[in-house]
């Protein structure tokens, strides 16, 4: 994707004599590719075709052209498959509703207060200096069974005695949501921190109710911030296997791609299946992306 | 009724309860008649390899013990005994000093199917992982061995063999244990919150594996994701023999599969972890459930939780395994590593160890001089194990390739909920 923001064809017929020194440049980022993208990606599509060694043990497997492979994981996890997308979705958007007015507070009303600005970001990026799985198994004690939340919600009769919060979806995706809330805000405040005031200004001169100036002018205008904040947080909740694993605040209820694919590699040792999920996934991901730059019309973002 | 003065089928397990009876011989006695048993065991070790079948295994690496004194043992978690300020290791720094190797000891060996998924791409072509001695746990020993990813023990750079028990001989995939040597023995079994689980059924404690399932412990019941000692301890309750091919079947063990799914999908068990329950135990999450002895006895240790909670092995049976020390195929301290197994078989240090780490000591002799240290807990039954106590344990047969690999995929599919 990053070869696309070059925009070749257009450099080419600005400047066609430095076209050498271009490609030059270049250089090292086709090497970093073709050395960290292109070849694991080749032996994944390799090994997702592999098949079982005749009378081998466990994890042994032989080079083939086991299409099957592909049906077999899609039967055997659909329910999964489906379930991350649907996590996913609904963590980016309760993230965008979180993390849009968050933006909006940092970028346009605090504009005039740099050290209020200054502060506000460094507790968006704060939690970021703390170990990823120590958030999470802090979260894990806050929803454990005799925790405070759990107490509160019992004492107020919103939870049955034998309930409990974690494992369950509501849980898991709040964890999800909280683990990526960052990477929305961050694209979505580079966006509206620069948003011209004065059209907003426009806007109520025309008659227009705050409503309709969000909806008409600043929501449209931060449409490639949406965008990059989406994609930032949608593509590694997707593929998430820590929030939703049994170890810390899912279930067996609760697995997800991630988990599916972390099980097959390193537990049954069934590589076929893992990097054929593997694939599968990257490829859903790269379809739904692209659909949604198309209908987001931002191409240009990226 | 069982006739109590019958020995069990399982020759281990047969090994195992005479070697508890001759514990009340040596309790009353203090006789040292183990004489023969070591002679026997002296002539066994000298006794040839069994083959491991595989034509092109990996070959051994050269060993650099004489001119390089240092050892890197990658251990388990919580598995080595820790001075009253934590910051030392008594008795890793008494072999440092006794045979002046260096000892550089890690703690990252967290998950046996890990662990192999890391390092076996290297191990079958016969790289050093940089490790020079592992713990895996039997089953997973076995998967080395059979594979040819373990280096064959020299009997003579550890005369302190002859204190193995007896019980720990005979496995399938290494026989004379020219391969591996038992770290440390596991009992799975049940264990409970006292009061959690008084307050709740109103019964003092659980008597057997499905009173986990009564309804009042509905959401606070977790068993471990350790398949052999979950699936074990369901199967036995079930009247199925694991240690038998016979009656430990395929369809048997998908029965007991699909009876973990129910359960599971009922609510009747709330999670299925692995060594980070004893968390939800601690916490109060969970009242009751299948697990380590070993970590209920430090449970019971540690200041915040002491005395609260209860283990127990069901009439009907617990789990009984081990954890065992071995070469990795490329590691170039073989001798270093034979000398600290050695060190480790001298009863003295075995019973310290033991003292600390609270799981069942294989080596023989670790009792008496458990008694001179600290006789209340020579007594403790989930260190020194009494006859009757064994007689409850039973180890999981072992696997072919292709059972493995259906049982545990089976089991995987339960843990990622399908």
């Amino acid at each position: 994707m990053a070869t696309l923001a070059l925009k070749p064809q257009k450099l080419a017929t600005a400047q066609p004599k430095k076209s050498r020194i271009v490609l030059l440049l270049l250089l090292p980022g086709l090497i970093y590719l073709g050395l960290f993208f292109i070849t694991p990606f080749a032996a994944l599509i390799t090994t997702s075709l592999q098949q079982p060694v005749l009378g081998g043990g466990i994890g042994q497997y032989q080079p083939g052209l086991e299409f099957g492979n592909y049906a077999f994981v899609v039967g055997e996890y659909l329910e999964q498959i489906i379930r991350s997308f649907i996590y996913a979705t609904v963590a980016t958007l309760l993230a965008l509703a979180f993390s849009y007015p968050i933006a909006y507070f940092i970028g346009v009303k605090a504009r005039n207060y740099p050290i209020l600005q200054g502060l506000m970001l460094t507790l968006v990026i704060a939690p970021f200096f703390i170990s990823f799985l120590l958030r999470t198994f802090a979260w894990k004690e806050i929803f454990g069974q005799d925790s405070w939340v759990s107490n509160l919600l019992r004492d107020t009769g919103l939870m049955a005695d034998n309930e409990f919060l974690l494992g369950t979806p509501l849980v898991v995706i709040f964890g999800l949501t909280y683990n990526f809330i960052p990477f929305m805000t961050l694209p979505l405040y580079t966006n509206l921190e620069r948003l011209d005031t004065a059209l907003l200004e426009a806007g109520s001169d025309l008659y227009a109710k705050p409503a309709s100036t969000f909806w008409k002018v600043t929501f449209p205008l931060s449409i490639p911030g949406i965008t990059s904040g989406t994609l930032l947080t949608f593509i590694p909740i997707a593929g998430d296997y820590v929030t939703a694993s049994r170890s810390f605040l899912g279930s067996p209820n609760t697995a997800m791609l991630g988990n599916v694919i972390e099980s097959n590699f390193l537990r049954i040792q069934d590589y076929p299946s893992a990097a054929a999920l593997s694939v599968m996934l990257m490829a859903a991901i790269v379809v739904l992306v692209s659909i949604y730059i198309r209908r987001t019309g931002t191409e240009d973002l990226l | 009724m069982k006739d109590p003065n019958s020995l069990p089928q399982d020759p281990m397990m047969a090994e195992l309860v005479k070697m508890a009876r001759r514990k009340q011989l040596t309790r009353r006695t203090a006789l040292a008649g183990a004489a023969g048993t070591v002679t026997a065991l002296g002539l066994a070790a000298c006794a040839p390899a069994s083959e491991t079948g595989e034509t092109e295994a990996p070959v051994a690496a050269q060993d650099l013990s004489d001119t390089e004194k240092i050892l890197v043992w990658d251990n388990w978690t919580e598995y080595m005994d820790l001075s009253e300020d934590e910051t030392s290791r008594p008795t890793l720094e008494r072999f440092e000093a006794q045979t002046g190797i260096k000892v550089e000891y890690l703690e990252t060996y967290l998950d046996n199917d890990e662990y192999f998924a890391i390092v076996k791409d290297q191990l079958a072509l016969g790289q050093d992982i940089g490790v020079d001695l592992v713990c895996p746990t039997e089953w997973m020993a076995a998967r080395w061995v059979s594979n040819g990813y373990s280096q064959k023990l020299d009997a003579a750079n550890i005369p302190n063999k002859a204190n193995l028990a007896p019980a720990y001989l005979g496995a399938s995939y290494d026989p004379n244990r020219d391969f591996t040597m038992p770290y440390q023995g596991i009992l799975g079994g049940i264990a409970y919150n006292k009061q959690l689980y008084q307050d709740l059924t109103g019964k003092e404690a659980p008597q057997t594996v499905d009173d986990l399932w009564a309804d009042e412990l509905n959401g606070r019941v977790v068993v471990l994701s350790e398949m052999r000692d979950t699936v074990g301890l369901i199967a036995l309750s079930e009247g199925i023999d694991i240690a038998s091919e016979s009656s430990f079947t395929e369809d048997a063990y998908m029965n007991i599969i699909d009876k973990v799914a129910g359960l599971y999908a009922d609510g009747k068990i709330r999670n299925i972890e692995g060594n980070e329950y004893t968390k939800g135990f601690r916490n109060g999450d969970y009242v009751a459930g299948i697990v380590w002895s070993g970590d209920v006895v430090q449970m019971n240790f540690s200041k915040k939780t002491r005395d609260m909670f209860g283990f127990f092995l069901p009439q009907s049976g617990g789990t009984i395994s081990s954890d065992v020390f071995t070469v990795p195929i490329g590691a170039t301290h073989k001798k270093n590593a034979e000398a600290l197994i050695n060190y480790y078989y001298d009863p003295v240090n075995a019973a310290e160890l033991a003292a600390w780490v609270n799981y069942i000591t294989p080596v023989a002799g670790a009792y008496d001089e458990a008694i001179k240290l600290d006789p209340e807990l020579a007594e403790n039954n989930l260190i020194f194990p009494s006859e009757e106590f064994l007689s409850l344990t039973h180890a999981f047969r072992a696997l072919s390739p292709q059972e493995e690999q259906t049982f545990s995929t089976a089991w995987q599919r339960i843990l990622l909920g399908a």
